[in-house]
């Protein structure tokens, strides 16, 4: 049983919301009607509702609805969150109502869905939510009647007292329960304990999902409300020069044309205000399709950027000055770019050992080289924005993964204090980085308050693939130095891409090795990267995966135990102390996936490759098995082995590793955007290769390691490794080496 | 501007808008009915899957001049509080992430087991291939199928 403290610091954010005579929580205007309701049929609603805290409101006849915090773009987090809570309030799932919470900090701490830290975040404090819930409720009965509080125990929301035969309802003592102090500590239940967390739970959306109803970004509707579209430069590297809106101004249902500057000219950028194109035209109308055709006529002239320096802050204060060079620039010059500065010496992050010497006395050297084309995010749902600005201030509904780092902007562009904004999280439809950059809202507040008119800013798909905030491209050379008895005695990475490096020097095989040697570079641009589920790792595992493999093959040893054996290395006598990772149980998902899917057997047609990654504080191994049929790589079967500690919602988790799986071997197979003089050469899913159903795995097999560690992160670990996984099949399918992402691109066929 | 008589999910209703507005936005802006989805606005997704006299189609490419007199059904109508075989299985296999394309997921799936009520994996894979769902969740889609096919 541990025991923690409510209150962290001089912040709580267990305050008490209840008023006189049980205080109805705030209604959600729009998003109150995106209750969910878990498992159960029809709720009988209650006739009052009292709230505990502002997660909590009890209803007088036991249903309890709680505040999900964080923003959802398909983790499902909206299900295990208020697990969390319901777990520790030991209530019926049954009776749980899942409310999404508006953008408040003081109630909801950081609202952050990105980097896989949701769970990991709010393990902790969200159960003591539900704990201390629960305390006060046996508190209130205890006062009622009037027995020791230690002798109130409770069972699916309802309250006894052994000795008297007394038992309650929540709902009869939620009142009471509501105007009681919150206590300084609570106990939270021990993992064998548990009745809900470990269960697989539904999605409590999930009715609401099948049936259509509203709950996207763009399904936000105000009367009154008019919509907006943008024309951004067609390139990178151009700027807004003039517009001419006279063809546009008469059309049907055409309202204003209006240019709009995202910051203001003295604004401290934070680390996700990137924004390729922060001058931009809008055009305002009554409707989509009227605006859509206005945006055809409109006639826009660009004109080329000069070169500019822009210092960002990030994360705790740190700063960061990025130069954005001028020019139009094309695939085949990064690509030339990158391959000169992957010739020279980077900059030494990481050297163990004396990795020179190694290379030099090698019998045999290794060398490959790996790279990877930007990416866009394509979530299913564009980018867009409902605003309205109204004197000084502003309401907002929208999807996007980090509200609070939106709003610091917002209040600056618009001129207004940050507490005047007003924002509903609507469900996103996507995120995989792309929505923790939300400049969309700035520019839908900014039409909003130009045109003096509630407005919802929908970006077309067109725009939404060219606007930038792209996975970066990379390239990274591996080499490893073996012995004349074929033992691998060094190992040397060095990394970089346009325009950051994707390298983590202290990941494994880091620390497997006496001598290691890790650089990196990187060359500017001003085409805007932002996060794409599993920054850097997404690229790094691919590569380090394959690499491991072919040198595998070279020592002539079996793929999983030469990867076990560098494991076990570091494990007993690592190298260097920065190490990231925990040897055992990066070897203990290589174990269980190697189990599971019997990688001894051989079956004849079927080829398989292995691959193991570490990122996001979780450890994943898959193995894929695939066929050659008409020329094109059929995978047959993904099995995948994960450590994630401690597993919420089960099925919900295997869910997202299937995704993870299959949208990695998509993006790893046709994933591509490429550039021609800034321009980016595809603009919808004509041109831009998605993975799709007659391509996904025929099946996919995922086991969890069972354990007691603290939930780590689940949305983006297992994607990285499935890059390596499928490019070692294709080897042995194939007889050849992939090494140049997308691996089939436009060809589909193996050639 | 025109005025146009429309069935959808058999109920009668007229709305004024330019002949040449696909149906995707009758339904999204004039009549907000936002369940059927845009995605790619040229036909490569299926968010925006509705049923044409029963016919699985694209909206974003279906100007309403063009439908006068057709039956059109869209994820709110395809049952009554979600009941349908295709809606029910996807429920039991909780095949949604982010749920963004789902909708047009359901719509194609649902048309393939009106002409089809046993198909084969490569059946699905031809009926389903012009539906893309970035989360990935087409294996648990294609289950889905296969349970909704056995409950008939």
């Amino acid at each position: 049983m541990s025991i923690i403290k409510t209150s962290v610091g001089r912040r709580s954010f267990l305050k008490s919301t209840a008023v006189a005579g049980g205080g109805m929580m705030l209604g959600f205007s729009w998003l109150a009607s995106c209750q969910s309701k878990p498992e159960a049929e029809v709720l009988a609603m209650p006739k009052e509702w009292f709230a505990i805290n502002s997660y909590l409101k009890i209803g007088d006849n036991g249903v309890v609805t709680i505040i999900s915090p964080n923003p959802e773009f398909g983790q499902n987090v909206r299900t295990s969150m208020p697990m969390l809570i319901a777990e520790e309030l030991d209530v019926d799932w049954k009776k749980v109502i899942v409310e999404q919470a508006p953008y408040d900090a003081k109630k909801y701490g950081f609202q952050f869905t990105g980097g896989s830290r949701g769970i990991m975040s709010r393990w902790e404090p969200l159960r003591m939510t539900g704990a201390t819930a629960r305390q006060m409720l046996r508190q209130a009965a205890a006062q009622a009647w009037e027995v020791p509080v230690e002798e109130i125990t409770t069972n699916a929301g309802v309250l006894h007292h052994e000795a008297s035969g007394k038992s309650a309802g929540y709902g009869e003592m939620a009142s009471a329960a509501g105007k009681l102090p919150v206590p300084e500590e609570v106990k939270l239940k021990e993992v064998k304990d548990f009745k809900i967390i470990g269960t697989s739970r539904k999605n409590v959306d999930g009715k609401d999902i099948v049936t259509g109803k509203p709950m996207f970004g763009v399904d936000y509707h105000q009367e009154g409300m008019l919509v907006a579209m943008i024309e951004h430069p067609p390139a990178f590297g151009m700027t807004l020069k003039s517009v001419d809106d006279s063809a546009v101004k008469g059309m049907p249902g055409i309202k204003d044309v209006v240019t709009i500057k995202s910051y203001k000219d003295d604004f401290a950028k934070g680390g996700f205000d990137t924004n390729a194109f922060a001058e931009i035209v809008a055009i305002v109308g009554n409707s989509t399709w009227e605006v859509m055709q206005a945006k055809k006529q409109l006639k826009v002239e660009w004109k080329p950027i000069t070169a500019y320096a822009e210092t960002i802050t990030g994360f705790g204060g740190r700063k960061e000055t990025k130069n954005i060079p001028a020019g139009l620039e094309s695939t085949t010059s990064h690509n030339a770019q990158m391959e000169a500065l992957a010739a020279k010496s980077g900059k030494i992050v990481r050297k163990d050992g004396n990795p020179d010497a190694a290379f030099k006395n090698a019998a045999k050297i290794i060398e490959r080289s790996y790279s990877a084309p930007f990416l866009a995010h394509n979530c299913m749902e564009p980018m867009n924005a409902f605003a309205h600005v109204q004197g000084d201030k502003v309401h907002i509904a929208a999807p996007l993964q980090i509200p609070a780092l939106i709003v610091p902007t917002i209040a600056s562009s618009l001129g207004i204090p940050a507490e005047n904004i007003e924002m509903d999280i609507t469900r996103m439809g996507g995120g995989f980085g792309r929505r923790a950059y939300s400049h969309y809202i700035v520019e839908a507040a900014l039409i909003s308050k130009k045109v003096n008119a509630p407005v919802k800013l929908m970006y077309t798909r067109e725009d939404d693939m060219t606007n930038g905030i792209y996975r970066p491209t990379y390239q990274a050379t591996y080499r490893a130095a073996l012995d004349e008895n074929n033992n691998l005695t060094a190992l040397h990475v060095k990394a970089g891409g346009i325009p950051e490096s994707p390298l983590f020097a202290d990941r494994f095989p880091a620390g497997a090795l006496d001598n290691y040697l890790a650089e990196e570079w990187s060359i500017d641009s001003n085409i805007t990267i932002g996060a794409f589920r599993a920054p850097r790792s997404n690229f790094m595992a691919g590569a380090e995966q394959s690499f491991l493999d072919e040198i595998a093959e070279a020592v002539g040893k079996d793929p999983i135990q030469f990867r076990l054996d560098l494991l076990k290395r570091a494990q007993e006598d690592p190298v260097g102390e920065k190490n990231d990772y925990d040897a055992a149980r990066y070897a203990g998902v290589l174990e269980l996936v190697r189990e599971k899917s019997n990688w001894g057997e051989k079956s004849a047609n079927v080829s398989r490759g292995v691959s193991a990654y570490f990122c996001h504080s979780t450890y994943a191994a898959h193995i894929l098995d695939m066929t050659i049929e008409d020329g094109k790589p059929v995978v047959q079967k993904v099995a995948c082995a994960i450590d994630c500690g401690i597993v919420v919602n089960p099925d919900a988790a295997k869910n997202m590793a299937e995704g993870a799986i299959t949208d990695g071997i998509g993006n790893a197979l046709y994933g591509e955007l490429t550039f021609k003089d800034g321009v980016p050469e595809k603009k919808n899913y004509d041109k831009y290769r998605m993975i799709r159903m007659s391509e996904a795995p025929k099946e996919i097999e995922v086991h969890f390691v069972q354990n007691e560690i603290k939930p780590t992160g689940m949305g983006e670990p297992p994607f990285p490794p499935i890059f390596g996984a499928i490019a070692n099949a294709m080897y042995q399918a194939t007889g050849k080496r992939s090494y140049k992402q997308p691996f089939l691109a436009d060809k589909n066929v193996l050639g | 501007m025109a005025t146009y008589n429309l069935t959808i999910n058999g109920k009668e209703t007229q709305v004024d808008a330019a002949p040449d507005t696909p149906m995707l936005w009758v339904l999204r802006d004039h009549l907000n009915m936002v369940g059927t989805k845009y995605g790619c606005g040229i036909a490569q997704c299926g968010a925006c899957t509705v049923h044409l006299d029963g016919v699985a189609m694209r909206s974003c490419q279906l100007p309403v001049s063009a439908i006068e007199n057709k039956k059109i059904t869209t994820i709110e109508g395809l049952s009554e509080n979600g009941t349908h075989p295709v809606q029910q299985a996807w429920l039991e296999h909780d095949v949604p992430q982010c749920g963004y394309c789902q909708a047009g997921q359901i719509m194609s799936a649902a048309a393939l087991l009106k002409d089809n009520p046993n198909p084969s994996d490569s059946d699905i894979d031809v009926a389903m291939n012009g539906n893309i769902c970035r989360c990935g969740t087409y294996t648990r889609i294609k289950a889905a199928i296969k349970t909704a096919a056995k409950m008939g």
